[in-house]
């Protein structure tokens, strides 16, 4: 059991903005919606799976809509009263939060709800990382229903999504109702059982989070190699090191497609990587090679600095290091890959457990 | 003739420029307070011989309103209103503003109903009242200036306008500053522009009358207009409206003269001063902005600044042999004293140029006593430090044009990789200035449409056309305004059809802004 307070916001932004791999988008609003709600409400508590008590009832938040709005339409409490609304319509008093996902901002919405309710959140997510689509979440793919969900706006308007045939439908009646609500709104997920979070949650990524962020910020501090202090953190290997010579966008049904290029630099002269993204990297190339692919975690830090780059940052000229993590054990199973494996975003290739 | 006068923070640069031609220049030390060091750098030129009565505008590009916000000296007290409720309750105005400037500008802020949605939707309909009382309550509170900002007021302006209309009704004496005349999309980052120009109002009408003042005891009567960060003018009362728009406009002038002088209009500019060099990217002749908020004395804002890579390295930079370190140190104006090819005791950067044969200046056999090695390291480092700057700056693989301005220039040599072509324009030192006198008056408004509605076209017809009327109202020609920028963002993830327009026009000073002949 540990406590969130202000000070590490910060950190956690930049942890998970490595796990984050490459989307997650812009962290800014996130960690100062984070840091009022704890000036207001005071720290959190964060307990990790098993320190839930046998009866805990955990709510699944997080955020949906379009980030071009959210920088301006702000998000508010929308997750609180989400929560709320869940709990009304199944009259179960939630127990504690969870995040839907590490990466990105979403790592931090839970905090918020939290904070203003009095209620802990469990060290663990649904993804271990980001992913761009509601369903893709270990939950769902252990079997805890996706429905009841309720989707809040800030106005007071909540609906419920009582049924869906599958996790796919419920993003889309989700992503709908977001639309009409002004596309800034979140969402929360009828309470799971203290054995559903242990069973089907990627536990510890909150601390992990918080942890690399630390050890990025103290080995800058300390004049140490950032990228060191990141792989001590977190066991994984370099996959490459250069500069960012080209990167193709282009945006289909929603989300930012494309890939960048990297020639390779120092130990990795005259290669060259070239990465997939759909708003997360989601396949690594050396010359033409395949050596990364999803669900594993291809991460783009500054070579100089450890800071995270997201593919919507990524320029020409930049000098990144990419990281490979192997992904959490529950992902590489086959119900895992069906949903989040290179096939499931339609590339023909096996996936191959990156090795460190 | 047109006078351009350019702050830098070590000196003061003025340009009299007579059609292409460069008619006088000088040179002087940057002043604390900012305006003497303007007046002595004209005072120079009116040594010089310049006649006074031909000067037709004068062109300012100043630190100001910089360092008034650094130093928090001179501020207005401000009173912030949100037109969002029940939106964005959690992240007030001023949220992340530093403490020492929160409570120098009392930090007075309200949020009311109003705002829109992505789409031109009310959030919730404009509360007249709520504004009202606000507007009596900052008054009272003390405030001088109001900000107003309505969540996706780019979209409609509407609310904001309104709002203003009541406060001149209930509160005449209040200076008010919309956020969609500020900025761009981002709530926060526009809103924080507007307060930025708000607290910065009462100085800026005192500034500007102070160097207006100033000049004519000069006997110079020519208008004055502002330098802007995009590489235009204002007149004065759009510079006391919007006087944050002059932050970076050094940086900029340099860039503009460099476009100017070379006659390149696409490249990049190395501009390498006494401490530091600034590396920009010029697109079609005007600074290529900077993609991320910026933060102007600790306050994020999303204005359009130079992208611009700033390294220290200078002409003064200090240099160690053993061990071997280059910089981050600068002598900065005290080269010409401390240096050794000027008998002083510091190994700078100049020392090594001109050891190297790159310029010749001071009395190079006082260098005499230079090992080759050094020089050579010190030679391949400069350059080294130089091309990682301009590598850093381009957006594609491939060689560029590059231009080298500022007193420094004598660094680098004809020739650098990743440069198609190095150009050492003559003037090269008076960039600056030269950029501020040459500028044209501009104009850029982006705003974000629903397409539901009308059709792109009419989008960008309608942007076009409050681009050329912003130009206008800060001084250019009707006739000649041009548009020499159009650019059209759809916006992903909003599945009704919405995109954004950022239109800038441009034009010559309008006849009747110049000096009236009596």
């Amino acid at each position: 059991m540990w406590q969130v307070t202000e000070k590490d916001l910060a950190a956690i932004a930049t942890g998970a903005g490595i796990l984050g791999t490459g989307g997650g988008g812009n962290p800014y609003i996130g960690q100062l919606r984070a840091r009022q709600a704890i000036r207001k409400w005071g720290p959190v508590t964060v307990l990790s799976p098993e320190e839930l008590p046998e009866d805990a009832r955990v709510v699944c938040v997080g955020g949906i809509g379009a980030p071009t709005v959210g920088i301006e339409k702000v998000r508010d409490l929308q997750s609180y009263h989400a929560l709320r609304a869940i709990e009304e319509y199944t009259g179960e008093k939630a127990t504690a939060l969870i995040s839907n996902e590490i990466g990105g901002s979403n790592s931090v919405e839970p905090l918020i709800p939290a904070a203003m309710a009095g209620l802990p959140v469990v060290d663990a997510d649904g993804m271990g990382r980001a992913f761009p689509e509601f369903q893709m979440k270990t939950f769902f793919v252990y079997g805890v229903p996706c429905c009841p969900m309720a989707v809040a706006d800030e106005k007071g308007n909540s609906v419920i999504i009582r049924e869906t045939i599958t996790p796919y439908w419920a993003e889309r009646l989700a992503r709908a109702t977001t639309v009409q609500m002004g596309c800034v709104a979140c969402y929360a997920v009828a309470p799971m059982s203290a054995e559903q979070v242990r069973r089907t949650a990627i536990p510890n990524t909150l601390s992990l989070a918080l942890d690399l962020g630390n050890a990025v910020e103290q080995a800058r501090s300390a004049g140490g190699d950032p990228l060191e202090a990141i792989l001590t953190t977190c066991p994984g290997k370099i996959l490459f090191a250069g500069k960012v010579v080209d990167i193709e966008r282009r945006t289909t049904a929603g989300f930012a497609r494309g890939s960048v290029t990297i020639d390779g630099l120092d130990l990795f002269g005259e290669q060259r990587m070239v990465i997939d993204f759909q708003n997360e990297n989601l396949i690594a190339r050396l010359d033409g090679k395949i050596v990364c692919t999803v669900p594993d975690l291809i991460c783009a830090v500054a070579t100089d600095s450890g800071e995270p780059v997201t593919t919507e940052l990524v320029r020409y000229g930049l000098r990144v290091t990419i990281l490979g993590f192997p992904a959490p054990s529950l992902w590489t199973t086959p119900e895992g890959l069906a949903v989040a494996g290179p096939e499931a975003f339609g590339y023909d290739a096996d996936y191959r457990a990156l090795e460190v | 003739m047109f006078l351009g006068v350019d702050v830098g923070g070590t000196n003061t640069d003025a340009a009299l420029m007579n059609g292409r031609q460069l008619h006088a220049a000088a040179k002087v030390p940057t002043s604390e307070d900012v305006t003497s060091g303007i007046v002595n750098a004209v005072k120079e030129l009116v040594k010089q011989g310049i006649d006074s009565a031909r000067v037709d505008a004068v062109m300012v590009g100043t630190t100001h309103f910089t360092n008034a916000l650094l130093e928090c000296k001179g501020l207005s007290p401000i009173g912030v209103i949100r037109l969002a409720l029940p939106a964005t309750q959690l992240l007030p105005p001023l949220i992340d503003w530093p403490d020492r400037l929160k409570d120098a500008t009392g930090g007075f802020t309200r949020m009311v109903g109003g705002g829109n949605e992505f789409d031109g939707r009310e959030i919730s309909a404009l509360d007249r009242k709520g504004i009202r009382d606000a507007a009596r309550d900052l008054r009272s509170e003390g405030a001088k200036a109001i900000a107003i900002s309505g969540v996706f007021s780019p979209v409609d302006p509407a609310h904001e306008n309104e709002a203003a209309a009541i406060i001149r009704e209930v509160a005449p004496d209040l200076r008010v500053c919309l956020s969609h005349e500020n900025g761009r999309m981002g709530l926060l980052e526009r809103e924080n522009a507007a307060a930025l120009n708000a607290c910065l109002g009462d100085a800026a009408v005192a500034t500007v009358e102070g160097i207006e003042r100033a000049l004519k005891q000069l006997g110079i009567t020519a208008p004055l207009f502002m330098s802007q960060n995009d590489g235009t003018l204002m007149d004065t009362d759009f510079a006391a409206r919007f006087p944050a728009l002059t932050v970076s406009s050094g940086p900029t002038n340099s860039m503009r003269g460099a476009a100017y002088l070379s006659g390149i209009s696409d490249g990049i500019v190395v501009d390498i001063g006494g401490t530091s060099t600034d590396v920009g990217a010029l697109v079609k002749g005007f600074p290529r902005e900077s993609a991320v908020a910026v933060e102007i004395a600790g306050v994020r804002t999303n204005f359009r600044t130079p992208d611009m890579v700033s390294i220290a390295l200078g002409g003064g930079t200090v240099v160690e042999s053993d061990p071997w370190r280059m910089g981050p140190e600068s002598v900065g104006y005290r080269l010409v004293e401390e240096g050794r090819v000027f008998g002083g005791e510091t190994l700078t950067t100049t020392d090594i140029a001109a050891a190297w044969g790159r310029a010749r200046l001071g009395d190079w056999r006082l260098l005499a006593g230079m090992r080759r090695p050094v020089v050579e390291r010190g030679i391949v480092e400069i350059e080294t430090r130089a091309e990682a700057a301009v590598d850093r700056v381009k957006i594609s693989q491939g060689d560029v044009p590059v231009v080298l301005v500022g007193g420094g220039n004598i660094l680098l040599g004809d020739s650098l990789q990743g440069a198609s072509q190095v150009l050492r324009p003559k003037h090269a030192g008076m960039a600056n200035a030269i950029g501020a006198a040459i500028a044209q008056v501009g104009g850029q408004v982006e705003r974000m449409y629903s397409l539901e509605g009308g059709s792109r076209e009419e989008a960008i017809a309608d942007c076009t056309a409050a681009a050329i009327e912003q130009a206008v109202a800060a001084g250019a020609d009707p006739e000649f305004v041009e548009v020499v920028d159009v650019e059209e963002v759809p916006l992903t993830y909003v599945p009704s059809n919405a995109t954004r327009v950022r239109v800038k026009a441009v034009g010559d000073i309008a006849p009747n802004r110049l000096r009236q002949s009596s």
